[in-house]
């Protein structure tokens, strides 16, 4: 189990489970599900913001917000 | 009737919006809050239709502000603004995030039309949607596709709003639906999963996935863009170029604008029988008009950059790159473009601002925006530069001027930061500041939204904020045209009994009357008044005059200090005003502008909110007079103590 943050760029995963704070509910709403899967396209310098795909969509997140998010490594 | 327009940020709503209502609509606020609020007319035949376009949403369920709206409408049926029905936009390509909010529409039994928006990436990306598969799964549903960048679909959405059905469903998504509180996370997630669950089953049905695509040309792109060097490199060339276009081609327009106002008033006061009547028309109405219509070509050259950016989707890239920078310091990546273009003018900078979602990092830009060195600052900087600053070069081509300037730029940078800083500990905020923004994929922009959006912000400024600049301005006319009981004529009087007065030419005469009313009127008194206080900080009652002018905009004070001494203005060189003042001496025999005033006057004008035009698009912007009246008190006092400790270690 990683956090989302520490993937690097072009990297594949799969949502594991989505931690507790006061953005959880926004995060499920945006789409990040337990069991989609997801692929780091790129970081902005010092590795935050990270920028997200999932569903298509590119979605930007900060490192603190991607931490909440634990993945397991895709092939 | 009342149609709402509701949809997930990035799916078109707004030009759905636009393509509806064209020009027929008006900006306001939500009552009570400072989030745009977007109302558009539309009459079909002898029924009229009120369009409200609601900031875009993922849920019912609020993070931010301005999602917040939607909740407290959607669960108060006794809302003035409670809809009759409402169109559903939604991304056609992206329809499984989409429909969550969707369906909790539904349920709430709000009559519905949805929209499948940019219909023709689904073919671009590989989907193919099964239309009648899904009105089968939202009975009552009228399921419209459009594509409204390319103006497609106005008639079907116009059909479908004719032939709408207002009667109550009998059918839910979710039975016996009960909005959960507010701030109950726990039931909302559970609810977000449940809704999931049964969207993905009917996704399955509904969508077929040919081939997966993603957005190649978008992510080509996106390699340069947030590059960590060629993006930060892109960026500043891009601010500079919308920096070069405010700062110099925009002054073509305002000098044409001014002069247009000047001649109009000269032209009108010949017409006008002589007296107050015209005087107030001539020298107070018409030139603070000419003083709000002289912002717009900054106003609209500004919007039109930022719609650019924003219908393209770069703005989105820019936050993303700059958010780590701006964050130390409470500020927000989109913080960035407001704060540069303050460089040139503060009032289209604090309308910028509505990009920031956040309050607390809006209200925090807003407050800190004027500190920027704008462009009225130039003509005083320069006058007291080459007032007090020898030319001397360092090294044979730094030149000391060019070094001061420089500085005073500086100043003004490092008081936003600073400032900035104290405040994200003060700025209380139940709001956490998050990011989580889509990265919507590069577009060609759309000319008539950029268009509809600078209209809109042009009214707005003239409308709202015009008022109160206008006001302002006559007040301060006002002030400096009349004195109490009749110490003006007095004044000029005595100034026609001076002996030296009869020697002078026609003109310096007008000069040296105008000279002698301007210290004679109340504003002279305030000037007089205010000495006291001021002379710590080096000035004296004459430049105490020019700060109370200078109220109305900066650049006000050069004009002043020429009525005051009589001097002719000589254009933008200034030479005999500067030789004038050179030569003027206090009641001491001391002279007036030395190194120590100088620096602490232009440390003032880097400081004080001298622009009550500001403040007034800052009480429009926050919709209240505190934060433009704290924002006086505080660059106010700053500008004071910084000025007097200038003048204390100069002297």
């Amino acid at each position: 189990m990683f956090d989302l943050s520490t993937m690097k760029v072009g990297s594949k995963s799969e949502i594991i489970e989505i931690e507790n704070s006061s953005i959880k509910s926004k995060l499920i709403e945006m789409g990040f599900l337990v069991g989609r899967s997801l692929e780091v396209v790129f970081k902005a310098p010092f590795g935050d913001p990270i920028a997200i795909e999932i569903n298509s969509t590119v979605i930007s997140l900060r490192k603190d917000e991607a931490n909440l998010i634990k993945v397991r490594k895709k092939n | 009737m009342k149609i709402a327009l509701f949809g997930n940020p990035n799916t078109g709503k707004s030009s759905v919006f636009n393509l509806l209502t064209g020009l027929r609509q008006q900006i306001g606020n939500f009552a009570g809050v400072t989030v745009e609020k977007r109302e558009g007319f539309l009459s079909l035949g002898d029924k009229k239709y009120s369009i409200i376009d609601f900031p875009g949403a993922y849920s019912l369920y609020p993070r931010a502000k301005d999602e917040k709206i939607v909740y407290d409408l959607l669960t108060n049926k006794n809302q003035e603004l409670y809809p009759d029905a409402a169109l559903f936009i939604v991304d056609a390509a992206n329809l499984e995030r989409n429909l969550l909010f969707f369906t909790q529409l539904y349920d709430l039994n709000i009559p519905l039309i949805l929209v499948l928006n940019m219909w023709d990436l689904t073919a671009k990306r590989g989907i193919e949607l099964n239309i009648e598969m899904l009105e089968k799964a939202f009975p009552g549903v009228q399921i419209i596709t459009s594509n409204a960048r390319l103006r497609m679909g106005k008639e079907r959405i116009i059909q479908a709003i004719q032939t709408l059905n207002l009667t109550a469903r009998k059918t839910f998504f979710l039975e016996d639906y009960q909005v959960a509180e507010i701030n109950d996370q726990e039931k909302q997630i559970a609810e977000t999963n449940l809704r999931y669950e049964k969207i993905k089953k009917l996704i399955e049905e509904v969508e077929k996935v040919k081939e997966t695509k993603t957005d190649a040309f978008s992510r080509k792109i996106d390699r340069i863009i947030v590059h960590p060097i060629w993006g930060y490199a892109i960026f500043i060339c891009v601010l500079l170029t919308i920096f070069q276009f405010i700062f110099s081609f925009a002054s073509i327009p305002m000098e044409l604008i001014d002069g247009i106002f000047t001649n109009f008033a000269a032209y009108t006061s010949q017409f006008l029988p002589a007296g107050v009547f015209n005087n107030l028309i001539c020298h107070g109405i018409i030139p603070g008009i000419g003083g709000i219509v002289v912002f717009i070509p900054q106003i609209a050259l500004l919007f039109f950059f930022i719609a650019i950016l924003e219908e393209t989707g770069y703005l989105a890239r820019v936050v993303f790159i700059m958010d780590r920078l701006m964050r130390p310091f409470g500020l927000n990546g989109k913080s960035v473009v407001p704060l540069m273009s303050s460089v040139a003018c503060a009032i289209p900078a604090v309308m910028a601002t509505r990009t920031i979602s956040n309050w607390k990092e809006r209200m925090i830009t807003i407050f800190v925006a004027p500190f920027m060195s704008c462009s009225a600052r130039i003509p005083v900087y320069t006058l007291l530069i080459s007032l007090v600053i020898p030319k001397i070069y360092y090294f044979g081509f730094i030149n000391l001027q060019g070094i001061v300037l420089f500085s005073l730029y500086s100043l003004g940078l490092i008081a936003v930061l600073a400032v900035s800083f104290i405040m994200k500990f003060i700025v209380k905020s139940e709001e956490k500041g998050f990011l989580l923004l889509e990265l919507p994929s590069y577009k060609n922009p759309r000319w008539p939204n950029i268009g509809i959006s600078i209209l809109e912000k042009i009214k707005l400024f003239i409308f709202d904020a015009g008022k109160v600049i206008l006001a302002i301005s006559i007040i301060l006319w006002a002030l400096a045209s009349y004195g109490p009981n009749n110490s003006m004529d007095e004044a000029l009087e005595k100034t026609k009994k001076l002996k030296r007065f009869s020697l002078l030419s026609k003109v310096d005469k007008d000069r040296e009357l105008a000279s002698a009313k301007l210290e004679a009127s109340y504003i002279g008194r305030m000037g007089k008044f205010i000495e006291p206080a001021i002379e710590p900080l080096g000035y004296d009652w004459k430049i105490g005059i020019s700060l109370i002018t200078s109220f109305a905009a900066r650049e006000v004070f050069v004009g002043s200090l020429a009525t005051i001494y009589a001097v002719q203005d000589d254009g933008a060189t200034k030479t005999r005003l500067i030789q004038r003042l050179k030569r003027d001496k206090n009641a001491k025999g001391e002279k007036t502008y030395t190194l120590a005033s100088g620096v602490s006057l232009m440390i003032f004008y880097v400081f004080a909110m001298q622009c009550m035009s500001t403040l007034a698009v800052v009480k429009r912007e926050t919709n209240s007079w505190k934060w433009p009246l704290i924002q006086l008190i505080i660059m106010g006092v700053m500008a004071y103590f910084s000025a007097f400790l200038a003048f204390q270690l100069l002297r």
